[in-house]
């Protein structure tokens, strides 16, 4: 049932970073998961089209609509996955039809929450979500290797903190420059990236100590 | 070696306290309206580069040039009556006069320059809006909050319509929403001004309001844009 991760699609990067050259050397995976502000994973669409649902029914079209402007600011729905979602909710007993339309157009379905729905939505909603490691093994993976193969790590550690820094001085104008909403969720990236810059510092402080350890 | 344009520019700075180095040649420079982040471990230097720059203390080696003058050929006094003119200052807590009230604290560099107290009371107040500290104005600084009091210590850097404003941890002893708070209003008011910022600090989410960081470590400042 659950749909698969679907992969970071450029624009969802190039949308977080409007107006600046040079694009990130942050990873694709690292980006997206965490730094593009699209609030809603593609797994959870179908429970946020749910919550949707629960103020009363509504078209296929219309739940599109609110989705987009409550969470899609740079990557909205598709029509496709819309339908598909719907017709998985309506397969398991989650949604039901609750009317349907055909004035001169195509068939338009009203879809309506059932019980079991409301109860999956409640569910999803007070499940903590797994606390994800961020930061990928990749940096660790990079700064090892520097160390083995003698390059400098703490140059690697340093651009990547001046990365970061970019990354969260755009966030920090984005967030200077918008609402409320998307303060919250800047916020939210610059708080993940800042942890990041904190796990760099740190482990630019103990990299004598660290090489000792790998390439004694 | 002073770089094209810049309004305040230190070349190899050195500086020991007894045996430890404080600072090994740091360099750095800042343009005006510019807001610069120096970065970097607790005891590499930072505010000791501040200090220097600022003309607060003396370095031992090394020029620094402010507005095409060279602070070591100027006279004590002369350092001191640039301060007052051309700088700003906010630290990290105790700035205030705690004799004072707020607006009296806000106004202080503005009479010192030679304002008359209607005048600079009027111009702090204004400042104390902007900075959305105005109830504070009778207050005491004991009788703030420390949001409060860091935002009349900005609205105090700002009213004598500074060059330069040196900020050392501005945001350390506020809370994230106070700090951020802080920020915003420290940076918006220098960009619409025309006054650079120095801004220490080891948090990022604060530097992430400069347009620029420069990273101290072991005394050495390192501006990686600018690194070759
Ligand atoms: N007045 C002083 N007398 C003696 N040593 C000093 C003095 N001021 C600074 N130092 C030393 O110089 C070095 C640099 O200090 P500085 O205060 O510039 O560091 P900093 O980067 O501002 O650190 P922090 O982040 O902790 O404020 C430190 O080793 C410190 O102990
Ligand atoms: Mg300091």
């Amino acid at each position: 049932m659950p749909e698969a991760p679907r992969r970071p699609t450029p624009q969802a990067r190039g949308a977080l970073e409007t107006g600046t050259a040079g694009q990130g050397h942050l990873s694709d995976v690292y980006t997206c998961r965490v730094y593009t502000p699209c609030t809603v994973l593609p797994m959870s669409i179908g429970h946020t089209l749910l919550g949707l649902l629960e103020s009363g029914p509504r078209h296929g079209y219309d739940l599109k609509r609110t989705f987009d402007e409550k969470f899609g600011q740079d990557r909205p729905l598709h029509y496709g996955q819309v339908y598909s979602t719907m017709s998985r909710l309506l397969k398991n007993g989650l949604v039901e039809v609750d009317g349907v339309e055909s004035e001169g157009g195509p068939e338009r379905k009203r879809y309506a929450i059932t019980d079991a729905g409301i109860t999956d939505v409640s569910r999803w909603l007070m499940q903590p979500e797994k606390p994800e490691p961020y930061l990928q093994s990749t940096l660790y993976t990079k700064v090892v290797l520097a160390l083995l193969t003698d390059r400098s790590a703490s140059d690697l550690l340093d651009s990547q903190r001046s990365e970061h820094l970019r990354m969260m001085r755009i966030l920090t104008d984005r967030k200077r420059k918008g609402d409320l909403a998307d303060q919250l969720i800047c916020d939210h990236a610059l708080f993940h990236l800042e942890a990041d810059l904190r796990w760099l510092e740190l482990t630019a402080a103990r990299l004598g100590q660290l090489a000792k350890v790998v390439a004694p | 070696m002073i770089p094209e344009g810049s309004l305040l520019a230190a070349h190899d700075l050195r500086k020991t306290y007894g045996a430890t180095p404080a600072l090994d040649g740091a360099s750095f420079s800042v343009h005006p309206g510019e807001v610069v982040a120096v970065m970097g471990p607790s005891g590499s230097g930072k505010s000791t580069l501040l200090h220097c720059l600022a003309g607060i203390i003396t370095p031992d080696s090394g020029t620094i040039t402010y507005a095409g003058r060279e602070l070591s050929a100027m006279s004590d006094a002369e350092r001191s009556a640039l301060r007052r003119s051309d700088f700003g200052f906010v630290f990290q807590f105790g700035q205030l006069v705690p004799e004072l009230t707020c607006v009296e604290n806000v106004a202080l560099p503005l009479r010192l320059n030679g304002v008359k107290r209607k005048a600079a009371e009027r111009t702090a107040r204004e400042w104390m809006e902007r900075l959305e500290v105005e109830d504070t104005a009778g207050k005491r600084p004991g009788e703030v909050s420390g949001g409060q009091g860091q935002r009349v210590a900005v609205a105090r850097a700002l009213a004598a319509s500074p060059k330069v404003i040196f900020a050392d941890e501005p945001t350390g002893a506020l809370d994230s929403l106070n700090g951020e708070r802080v920020m915003e209003l420290l940076t918006e008011a220098a960009r619409s001004s025309n006054v650079a910022v120095v801004l220490v600090t080891h948090e990022a989410r604060v530097a992430a309001y400069s347009d620029r960081d420069v990273t101290v470590r072991d005394g050495r400042a390192r501006d990686l844009e600018h690194a070759v």
